[in-house]
């Protein structure tokens, strides 16, 4: 040991360092998700200054209908616990159970996309329209890759999960809480998105 | 829950090509990665000091006669685009930044070793897709701030490069902010506490929360002026009822604490090598502490002083300016910190510590126009003129670089076991030093008598001192002969270090020199006084 001193404290320590560390991928994960909530900070800053100042022409349709979204908004709401449902019984290793509660989520993720698709297909403006028209298909266009990238990977943590001895078990559960938590944090960026965009 | 950490699985050392050929491979080790950083940001050095040379030799006469105005264009947003994010920000970040830390706080490696290569070999491509632009239709035309409607209405192929390379150059910055805050806060060995790191980890725990902060809203921003480009979208267009200034806002609250980035490691850098060379502990651990911190949290708020003539409201101008003003509270705090630190000292006049020293008397220039900067009526007066050229370049090279050639002199020994050969290192200092202000400080009168920035041709009144500027800019190109001459013939027959040439007392000095694979034979060493100097062992803490 070289140190250029020695207390008694650091003696203790010194037994096992370097060879088990804790996990810090969650810790990353979280510093990732600050840099990307920044990237939905700037978008809606953008957004909300464009609706103080800049005048849209006459005649443009800034209001928009709220059946759907609501119904989207729901939607993710429930995908989230049905997420932390298959976490549950991942711990307490029923993987069959744990996997059917993912693919369900993954098929309330499916059906938000299908939704924001249809919304996309029958409102009345096209993204050139006007400078609503082209932050509205931004925002919620950035936000619908988080959520098609967000059902890509359940879908693959669901897949891992179909053996007891795999690569997502009680005893590894970090790649389920990873995606867990992205999963989560697309829904608040959805809540902050449908009552900026939609409600105000 | 705990990792175990297997040695085949993190370095895969026994797949990996062992001497020169591993700085060519997708290494994990960070001191490959940090050489990689250092040798591939140096290269884009050389090309963007190629461009300014080509710049001076424009501007050495009136009229536009050595390059027609557009290629002039391309050359200066090529060499400003190339100089801050291919060179300054992966140099002064990624390549020292990788090397040091894990020494720093005690580990094997970075937090995160894997995302560490990537966020290096995002680099190599983005810098040549940016080179090649210029011989696609030209490259962007829009100088490194691309502001719109001028971004929208140039040649549009050159533009959408340079938003993609510079797309890719923010992940691998953002990736490299991860991985650094990870490794300070969560891999320090077990009994370092915060307040016992070396500067340079504060330093570079600033510097990533600034990136991590603001790194993804120039990426957004980007992403919608991509899009005013290719699908015709008006968000920052006039004519489709869109808003220059909202791309300006969110272009500076990235590119303002870009500056901080750049600047901020040099901060942590100068703090390692002054004591060393000083053999004095640094002035005032715990004030440079929080004048980092004070500079993060104020970097974050300033950003629209580069804005004053873009119709800002009164009460903006008033409270950028005041928070502006702020900063040069903590910055005088740590300038002089290294003043005191130098103070008594039993100072070696050596390359490290000359550049280390020039670093201080540029960065107080810089920082006194820097301060003027911020006051309204005399940034209405000079803005977009060669006074902010000067002021810019006196931060970023009279500051930064120096610091950058600073670090090499004084870590050399320890990467390669060699030292590097004094009678060229001063020699590159003061050709350097000179050439320097001979190129920048006429350029603040310039800038005060009218000369506007980024154009090709002015005034014949304004000849001659440019012509000053263009023999500076000569000697500064001509000082990097002596030190490629200097790092050639060192790497082959330099003379030996040792372990620890200078006596330092910095954890990366107490393991051999060039260190082993995974940085220390046994247990690493907990050094809780980092700069003990002058002390003997038994008085210290």
């Amino acid at each position: 040991m070289t140190t250029l001193d020695s207390s008694k404290e650091i003696q203790k320590n010194n037994s096992e360092v370097n060879e088990k560390h804790e996990d810090f991928r969650m810790f990353g994960l979280i510093t990732f998700l600050i840099a990307d909530g920044m990237t939905f900070a700037g978008f809606f800053a953008a957004y909300l200054t464009y609706k103080a100042v800049n005048p849209l022409p006459d005649g443009a349709i800034y209001e928009l209908e709220l059946p759907i979204p609501t119904l989207n908004t729901i939607l993710l709401l429930v995908s989230s616990a049905t997420f932390h449902k298959a976490g549950k019984a991942l711990l307490k290793d029923k993987n069959s159970e744990s996997q059917k509660w993912l693919f369900f989520t993954a098929f309330l993720g499916i059906i938000f996309l299908i939704c924001q698709l249809f919304e996309y297909f029958h409102l009345p403006f096209g993204l050139t329209d006007n400078l609503f028209a082209s932050t509205f298909y931004a925002l919620t266009g950035f936000h619908g890759l988080h959520v098609t990238l967000g059902t890509l990977m359940i879908l693959i943590i669901a897949w891992q999960s179909r053996i007891k001895s795999g690569r997502l078990t009680s005893q590894n559960m970090f790649p389920l809480e990873a995606v867990e938590l992205y999963w989560h944090f697309v829904d608040g960026i959805w809540v902050i998105l449908f009552i900026i965009l939609y409600l105000l | 829950m705990t990792i175990s950490i297997d040695p085949q699985k993190t370095n895969n050392e026994s797949l990996q090509p062992k001497g020169w050929l591993r700085y060519f491979s997708f290494s994990l080790d960070h001191k490959v990665i940090g050489i990689q950083y250092l040798v591939c940001g140096f290269l884009f050095y050389l090309i963007g000091g190629t461009l300014a040379s080509a710049i001076r030799i424009e501007l050495a006469s009136p009229m536009s006669d050595f390059m027609p105005r557009d290629v002039y264009n391309q050359v200066l947003t090529l060499h400003g685009t190339i100089m801050i994010f291919l060179w300054i920000v992966p140099v002064v970040n990624g390549a020292f930044g990788n090397y040091l830390i894990p020494f720093y706080v005690g580990a094997r490696d970075m937090a995160f070793p894997r995302l560490n290569a990537v966020a290096f070999w995002l680099i190599p491509p983005s810098g040549l897709m940016l080179v090649a632009s210029y011989f696609v239709d030209g490259a962007a035309q829009a100088g490194w701030t691309a502001y719109p409607p001028l971004s929208i209405t140039t040649p549009q192929s050159g533009q959408i490069i340079w938003i993609l390379s510079v797309l890719l150059l923010g992940g691998s910055s953002i990736f490299g902010g991860i991985n650094f805050i990870a490794t300070i806060i969560k891999l320090r060995r077990p009994g370092l506490k915060l307040m016992q790191l070396p500067m340079y980890c504060w330093a570079m725990l600033g510097t990533s929360l600034l990136v991590v902060l603001s790194t993804p809203v120039l990426a957004g921003t980007l992403i919608l002026l991509s899009f005013d480009i290719i699908a015709n979208t008006g968000f920052f267009n006039p004519v489709l009822g869109g808003n220059v200034v909202v791309y300006q806002h969110l272009f500076w609250f990235y590119s303002h604490p870009a500056v901080y980035i750049m600047v901020l490691p040099a901060f942590g850098l100068v703090s390692e090598i002054l004591p060393v060379h000083a053999r004095k502990p640094l002035f005032g651990y715990t004030t440079m502490v929080f004048s980092i911190m004070g500079i993060v949290v104020l970097g974050l708020v300033v950003w629209a002083h580069h804005m004053f003539t873009s119709g800002t409201p009164p009460w903006m101008r008033l409270f950028f300016t005041i928070a502006t003003a702020f900063i040069a509270v903590p910055t005088g705090i740590k300038f002089f910190n290294w003043v005191a630190t130098l103070w008594g000292g039993k100072i070696s006049i050596n390359s490290a510590m000359l550049f280390s020293c020039g670093f201080i008397i540029n960065f107080v220039f810089g920082g006194i126009t820097g301060v003027a900067l911020a006051q309204v009526p005399f940034d209405i007066h000079v803005h977009d003129t060669y006074f902010v050229v000067a002021h810019f370049h006196y931060i970023v090279y009279g500051g930064t670089v120096f610091i950058i050639f600073s670090s090499i002199y004084h870590w050399f020994p320890k990467v390669t076991g060699k030292m590097l050969n004094e009678k060229l290192g001063i020699l590159h200092f003061i050709i350097t030093f000179i050439g320097f202000n001979l190129c920048f400080a006429p350029q603040h009168w310039l800038g005060l008598n009218g000369m506007p920035r980024r154009v090709a041709e002015y005034d014949p009144q304004f000849q001659f001192v440019n012509q000053i500027s263009s023999l500076g800019a000569l000697l500064m190109a001509i000082s990097t002969i002596p030190f490629l001459i200097n790092v050639f013939l060192s790497v082959r027959n330099g003379k030996d270090a040792g372990d620890n040439p200078w006596n330092a007392l910095t954890p990366e000095w107490l393991t051999s020199s060039p260190p082993p694979v995974e940085n220390w034979e046994g247990e690493a060493p907990l050094v809780v006084e980092p700069y003990g100097y002058g002390k003997e062992i038994s008085e210290r803490k």
